[in-house]
């Protein structure tokens, strides 16, 4: 893994000049769920209403391509072969351009001897052997105009990669590469979340069709290509009770509303936006509501931030450091918060004018 | 065991041609299912079903801090993490012996009342229902859809919607007017249980001992608010989908055998009564049967048990025709449960996963599910449990059992009353559902709008609980405790789609084993040891085929129906694939044909 590849960066700084291209008018998301996954990205999709997944189906956001949507759950196909004519299709290079969207960890095929598979995504038509995630993604990720990676299994392999794990299972941009380029010259667009923020998703899909129309440029990611504008900060930088942990005042348990850090909140390191969005439509999220952040988008988890209900190593120190000061402060503010909350002295009915008018005032 | 019986007289020289579906679209996970269909007496006569992804949960949680579990198996199920996540808890406080404040049992139970309002409303009118559009109909039944233009819906007053092929219109994906009302009402409730559980699917603000959900009257509002906004959708859903359903019966005489299987329906409960549980497994019996959802193992209209005690003794994992290796010589971790009952070797607590990949062979191993069973103790059979999807065992046996008598529910011995308060536009409505005659495709898919009702009125019951605490002053919603050195714990739960329970041992106060079993495994499992097949094979394999298009041209629409009406779910466990139909054997079968 090469984080510092650095060839993100240059895609942000040197965007393609939109009017360079003319942009395509129609496109196609060929998306697979069979990776080590949950479906919980696909189903977290569908909770967007900023966009709505029907909406940009149904054209009604202005400017995209025309969308043909190929996703197993939403599908109106009643599956088998109907439902793998478009990826069949693709794969022989036949339907062009589409952008592939893969949901899961992708297994390690190379540790079973013999035939076994850990997922497959329909079957071998001259064999009737089951075909592999990853035969599908060695014939359709160099086709692609786009390459987007679904929450943190795709990203960066997830809770199914974790210490232990039988299947070898790794991120896409593990297995593609950190350096790949799809036929649209961008890298794997990672949308990490278990599972995806679902406007996060849905916003960063607009922005990878508005650049297919030709229209923006291509979105800006960061060095593990990410979103910069929706994964640049960090959950505590968001969250409604950063407060507390600046005037030292933490939860011992899970009953306060105050500060989680104490019991198990990795919310100070962790890039995510989802205090300050919410988790859908502007409600629910992780610490803001009660929740600890168990560092769900970020690359090492799960195994970095485990157990989950104990306070981060390394968290212990900065708590301390910073309890002497919150005292402080927190007494200050209570003085200053006696004041203030008390109306002033001329606020009265007895039968005299005491607020200071004067008709006559003159500096 | 199987329902499948020989059908009688009348039938002519048998043209099986081999069909299958893999993936199987509009469901969550990797499903297949792989068929022989007699095209000559149009019927199913062999079915297998496969799930093609193995991810291995209860490998890596070994050596874990059993803390973490709840957190893990949420992200086993993209669709009910939530469910996965309560089941954890409820084990894991037996495991801890304690129990949570009253108030985070209620804020648990209306997360998860949202959580089947949300997950019951897509699967039915954003996927299911796609089987029973007005485009899938016309491709399947052509003169069926005829016969639904010129059929008035009967319960038109309610929904509004003239003529059954109205409703069916109004199903069209994407296009129709419900399929869209039922996305954005899918969001709602979403948004009802993110404020519960704070993050859906996979939720954060759940422990084990109890919930961080800030117990604000605003957040109890909040949902109250959401629940009345849908109410009379709800009431709509039940109406529209009552007559489509009785319409099929109508127009195509003898569907009651599309997906008919033996009754042989198992539910875990739903909803703790924070009132009876204390999480003890020694009185796990009585605060059981305290459950708002009535646990249950019904067997040919028979309640066998409602003890979760015998539910849990009779759980036996069978390997059959599953890819892993057997652990039956290994030492068994638990010997007796706490009561000092003997615990079987195949037992939850004692299995060890170990998967060995191989090829997919129909006639040796061919899904990565394993096979759970119920060991009946009377007779001795190792029986094929189903869910019926789900809804359809929750409410056969809290009818049966007639235990649960709240204001808005009440179980009578025959049926479940529900009563959802007036709407916008419908007044208090109490809605009747009744034990049907058949565990078939048409009852699991009519019990799914039924048990939505069921939810929205018990989340009423779950409110004025929550917020008579709250205005008490009494906002507690968390217990400490400490793991032990040693324990184990079980919990019994309802994942949206049926059974769920989680079976944990802790030594040296880390996982030593952890096995969650969801509904799909028991309902999609494989053949077993004893070559029963799994409810999904039974229920496809002998059923009829009503589809009007021959084998060039099949849909499989009736069989697609009736693998939905389980509310297939593989993350948990599983693919169809449709063949191009390609002639295996035409041939006089004495087994299948009266020659």
């Amino acid at each position: 893994m090469t984080i510092e590849s650095g060839s993100t960066t240059q895609v942000t700084q040197q965007p393609d000049a939109a009017q360079e291209r003319a942009g395509f008018d129609e496109i196609s998301i060929l998306w697979i769920s069979e990776g080590m996954s949950c479906d919980g990205d696909t189903v977290s999709m569908t909770a967007a209403g900023q966009p709505a997944i029907e909406d940009v189906v149904l054209g009604l956001i202005p400017g995209l391509p025309k969308v043909n949507l190929y996703n197993k759950v939403l599908s109106p196909s009643l599956g088998g072969e109907d439902f793998l004519a478009p990826f069949r299709a693709a794969a022989r290079g036949e339907l062009t351009p589409f952008i592939l969207v893969i949901e899961g960890s992708i297994p390690n095929q190379n540790i079973i001897e013999g035939g076994g598979y850990w997922t497959s995504f329909g079957n071998d038509l001259e064999t009737g052997e089951p075909l592999t995630l990853n035969w599908w993604i060695d014939q359709l990720a160099p086709k692609a105009w786009a390459v987007v990676a679904a929450g943190t299994c795709a990203t960066y392999g997830g809770i199914h990669a974790m210490a232990g794990n039988p299947t070898g299972s790794m991120g896409l941009a593990d297995y593609l590469g950190w350096d790949f380029k799809s036929q649209g010259a961008l890298p794997v667009v990672n949308v990490p979340g278990c599972p995806i923020q679902p406007e996060n998703f849905m916003e960063t899909l607009t922005w990878v069709l508005y650049h297919a129309a030709g229209s923006a440029p291509p979105p800006p990611l960061d060095h593990m290509l990410r979103p910069q504008w929706l994964f640049g900060k960090t959950v505590h930088e968001g969250c409604d009770r950063a407060a507390y942990y600046e005037q030292g005042d933490f939860a011992k348990d899970y009953n306060s509303p105050k500060c989680q850090v104490k019991v198990g909140c990795w919310g100070p390191v962790v890039n995510c936006n989802v205090p300050k969005r919410g988790w859908m439509g502007g409600l629910g999220g992780c610490p803001n509501v009660g929740g600890i952040c168990i560092g769900c988008t970020m690359p090492g988890f799960p195994d970095a931030f485990m157990p989950f209900m104990d306070e981060p190593t390394g968290g212990s120190l900065s708590s301390v450091l910073i309890r002497p000061y919150g005292a402080f402060i927190r007494r200050m503010r209570g003085i200053t918060s006696m004041a203030v909350n008390q109306e002033p002295k001329w606020r009265h009915n007895r039968p005299e004018l005491t607020s200071g008018y004067d008709p006559y005032w003159r500096a | 065991m199987t329902a499948t019986e020989a059908r009688g007289a009348g039938r002519v020289p048998a043209q099986i041609v081999d069909m299958s579906w893999d993936p199987i679209t509009r469901i969550i996970g990797n499903l297949g299912i792989y068929t022989k269909i007699d095209f000559a007496n149009r019927e199913v006569v062999e079915c297998h079903s496969t799930s093609s992804l193995f991810r291995g949960y209860s490998v890596f949680m070994k050596g874990k801090d059993p803390r973490d579990a709840g957190f893990i198996t949420s992200r086993i199920c993209g669709i009910c993490g939530d469910n996965h996540t309560t089941c954890s808890n409820y084990a894991q406080q037996m495991a801890y012996g304690i129990k949570p404040p009253p108030l985070a049992e209620h804020i648990t139970n209306l997360g998860e009342a949202a959580e089947y309002m949300f997950d019951h409303t897509i699967f039915q009118d954003n996927l299911v229902f796609v089987d029973f559009c007005e485009a899938m109909v016309k491709a399947t039944n052509p003169s069926v859809l005829a016969r639904a233009e010129n059929t008035p819906a009967p319960r038109a007053h309610l929904h509004g919607k003239r003529t059954i092929a109205d409703i069916m219109r109004a199903f069209n994906p994407f296009e129709g007017d419900i399929y869209k009302q039922a996305l954005k009402i899918s969001r709602t409730t979403r948004e009802m249980f993110c404020l519960m559980e704070g993050r859906h699917v996979h939720p954060s603000t759940l422990y084990p001992g109890g919930v961080g959900t800030m117990p604000q009257p605003t957040t109890f509002t909040d949902y109250l608010s959401r629940l009345i906004n849908i109410i009379d959708f709800i009431k709509q859903a039940v109406a529209l989908n009552d007559d489509v359903f009785d319409f099929f019966y109508q127009a195509l005489p003898g569907y009651e055998e599309v997906g008919r299987r033996r009754t042989l329906l198992a539910c875990w409960g739903a909803f703790q009564n924070p009132d009876a549980c204390d999480y003890r497994y020694q009185t796990m019996n009585d605060w059981g049967q305290k459950m708002y959802v009535t646990p249950g193992i019904i067997v040919d209209g028979e309640l066998v048990t409602n003890n979760l005690i015998d539910i849990n003794l009779g759980l036996r994992i069978l390997l059959g025709s599953s890819y892993y290796d057997d652990w039956a010589g290994q030492e068994p971790l638990v010997t007796h449960d706490p009561l000092g009952n003997p615990i079987d070797i195949r037992h939850p607590w004692n299995q060890t996963t170990v998967p060995v990949p191989q090829k997919r062979d129909f006639t040796g191993n061919y899904s990565w599910v394993m096979s759970p069973r119920w060991l009946n103790p009377q007779t001795g059979d190792h029986l094929a449990l189903d869910t019926g999807g789900g809804p359809l065992a929750r409410l056969w046996s809290t009818a049966l059992n007639g235990l649960v008598d709240t204001p808005y529910v009440k179980a009578t011995g025959h049926s479940v009353h529900i009563t959802l308060p007036k709407g916008e536009k419908l007044p208090e409505t109490t809605l009747e559902w009744t034990i049907p005659p058949w565990s078939n495709t048409i009852e699991r898919d009519r019990a799914r709008p039924y048990f939505i009702a069921y939810a929205a009125a018990m989340a009423l019951h779950f409110l004025e609980q929550a917020t008579t605490l709250v205005h008490a002053g009494d906002t507690h919603t968390f217990t400490d405790f400490t793991v032990p050195d040693e324990a184990i714990g079980c919990g019994f739960h309802e994942a949206v789609r049926g059974v769920l329970s989680h079976h944990l041992v802790i030594k040296d106060k880390k996982i030593a084993n952890y096995h969650p079993y969801p509904p799909t495994p028991w309902n999609a499992s494989p053949r077993d040891t004893y070559g029963t097949p799994g409810p999904y094979e039974d229920a496809v394999q002998g059923q009829p085929i009503f589809e009007e298009n021959g084998p060039d041209d099949f849909k499989g629409v009736d069989i697609m129906r009736t693998v939905r009406s389980f509310d297939p779910c593989l993350p948990c466990g599983v693919h169809m694939y449709l063949g191009n139909g390609h002639t295996l054997t035409t041939t006089h079968t004495p087994t299948y044909g009266a020659s």
